[in-house]
């Protein structure tokens, strides 16, 4: 296996890095909505906002109102002011990154305003560890969010509209989720330290599907792509992980990823696990093809994932947020929906 | 009688579209593009009518009723004011439809707010 590369450089591999003093995650938040809430992680969030309006006016300032709510949670969980944090890496979903700019603004805290789509919180934590660990920056906060109710609105069809959502169709997780990420352990925790040890940023791939409404199989090629080289890099293959976690293919994605690995003899069936899938009820709650949206994985890691690093359950997991880089205009232009996967390798210490 | 066959003419439309929502890659909005299509041309070739003086508001109601509507308001206004009915008659039949469409939702959107769906 590959540390770091010739002459302690940290690039290892085409498009992976190992960190040479992998930064800590010491504060993680999870704001998650009513359904979310009712999901079999309900009880693992920090909190669950009941009104999906948060008491404002539009979906937009809901969600806004989300990220804020994120974003003072971890800072109150680690202790820190906002002073204390020299970056916030973020985006949403929204067009131009409106729930980021409107919920963050009076936090006054230098920003980063990234769009990955559905993997922005890997994007995020990528870029955040990177500041970290370069020196640039002591500590940083990667965050981001998706409100069902605006991201149908921005991608679909607007509730009003009254559409019928098709089988193949994923529900955008109400919610917002943050991690601090600091070059030192937090003194004041007993709990295990858990660190980014290193990331494999993903190229855009796109295979050709044209169907907004299936973005599992528009995705899945791009997570394939990603862990192949991860796994090229830095010469492992999946045993290295205790679990590979995917953002949110959903059902369709999760058999279309593992049957592409499978072609190249990886076989992830047994480690691999979809934050869309797990974050709903598939019985119960009715969303068809699992959860999806930049909250999705962002809550599923800020609660269960780094739950289960902490309680050692998992020593080490390949986190990659999947994003589909559409938009409207480009849907209605006709264009393919090309895919992306951001991966973090993170460990338990 | 009457309203059970109106009942189950226009539910039967109805399901005929589910299954093109369902079964096809087809957007609602080129679904309604293609009732209204249907109702006009089956309007021009002259069944459209009689079928909807035989199953009344089941044929009148739903999209397929106001391609109908289409045709017969240019086609009067071509009888009427020749060349330039065609541009003026399917303005003027389905006024009622559209104005009332506008104005009640709008009004609609007075007392009521999207919701989530749960």
């Amino acid at each position: 296996m590959a540390e770091n590369g010739a002459n302690g450089s940290k690039m290892v591999g085409k498009q992976s890095i190992f960190f040479k003093d992998p930064p800590y995650i010491v504060a993680s938040a999870s704001i998650a909505g009513k359904k979310e809430g009712e999901g079999p992680m309900g009880s693992l969030f920090d909190l669950v906002q009941m009104d999906p309006m948060l008491g404002k006016n539009t979906w937009e300032e809901a969600e806004s109102e989300l990220m804020k709510e994120a974003a003072q949670t971890a800072l109150q969980k680690a202790g820190l002011k906002n002073t204390d944090i020299r970056y916030l890496i973020g985006g949403d979903l929204l067009g131009q990154l409106i729930a980021t700019s409107f919920g963050i603004a009076e936090l006054e805290i230098p920003i980063l305003g990234i769009y990955g789509a559905c993997s922005t919180m890997g994007e995020a934590m990528s870029i955040g560890a990177m500041l970290v660990d370069g020196g640039y920056a002591d500590k940083v906060m990667a965050i981001t969010s998706s409100h069902f109710a605006g991201a149908e609105k921005q991608f679909r069809f607007p509730l009003d509209y009254g559409n019928q959502r098709p089988y193949s169709a994923s529900w955008t997780v109400t919610g917002s989720g943050a991690v601090i990420i600091s070059k030192q352990k937090n003194q004041n925790s007993s709990e295990p330290g858990v660190i980014i040890k290193g990331i494999t940023t993903g190229k855009i791939v796109d295979y050709g599907l044209k169907d907004s409404m299936n973005m599992g199989a528009a995705m899945a090629p791009a997570a394939y792509d990603t862990i192949k080289q991860n796994f090229q890099d830095l010469g492992v293959d999946p045993n290295y992980y205790d679990k590979i976690i995917t953002g949110d293919l959903g059902y369709v994605g999760k058999n279309i990823l593992i049957d592409l690995l499978k072609e190249n003899n990886y076989d992830i069936s047994n480690i691999h696990m979809d934050c869309g899938i797990e974050i709903f009820n598939e019985d119960d709650q009715d969303t068809h093809s699992g959860g999806s949206g930049c909250g999705c994985s962002a809550i599923t890691f800020a609660s269960y994932i780094l739950k289960q690093l902490k309680e050692r359950s998992w020593k080490r997991v390949l986190f990659l947020p999947t994003g589909a880089l559409l938009s409207q205009v480009s849907f209605n232009e006709g264009k393919t929906v090309p895919g992306i996967a951001h991966a973090v390798i993170v460990e338990a210490e | 009688m009457e309203y059970v066959k109106a009942f189950l003419v226009g539910g039967a439309i109805c399901a005929v579209v589910q299954i093109l929502l369902d079964k096809t890659k087809l957007l609602p909005g080129r679904v309604m593009v293609i009732l209204v299509c249907t109702g006009a041309l089956l309007g021009a070739l002259g069944i459209y009518e009689p079928f909807a003086k035989w199953a009344g508001a089941g044929a009148g109601v739903p999209l397929t009723g106001f391609g109908n509507i289409l045709f017969k308001g240019v086609k009067e206004a071509v009888d009427k004011d020749g060349f330039i009915g065609i541009f003026k008659g399917g303005f003027t039949s389905s006024a009622v439809g559209i104005s009332a469409a506008l104005i009640f939702s709008y009004i609609a959107s007075w007392f009521f707010n999207s919701k989530m769906k749960s």
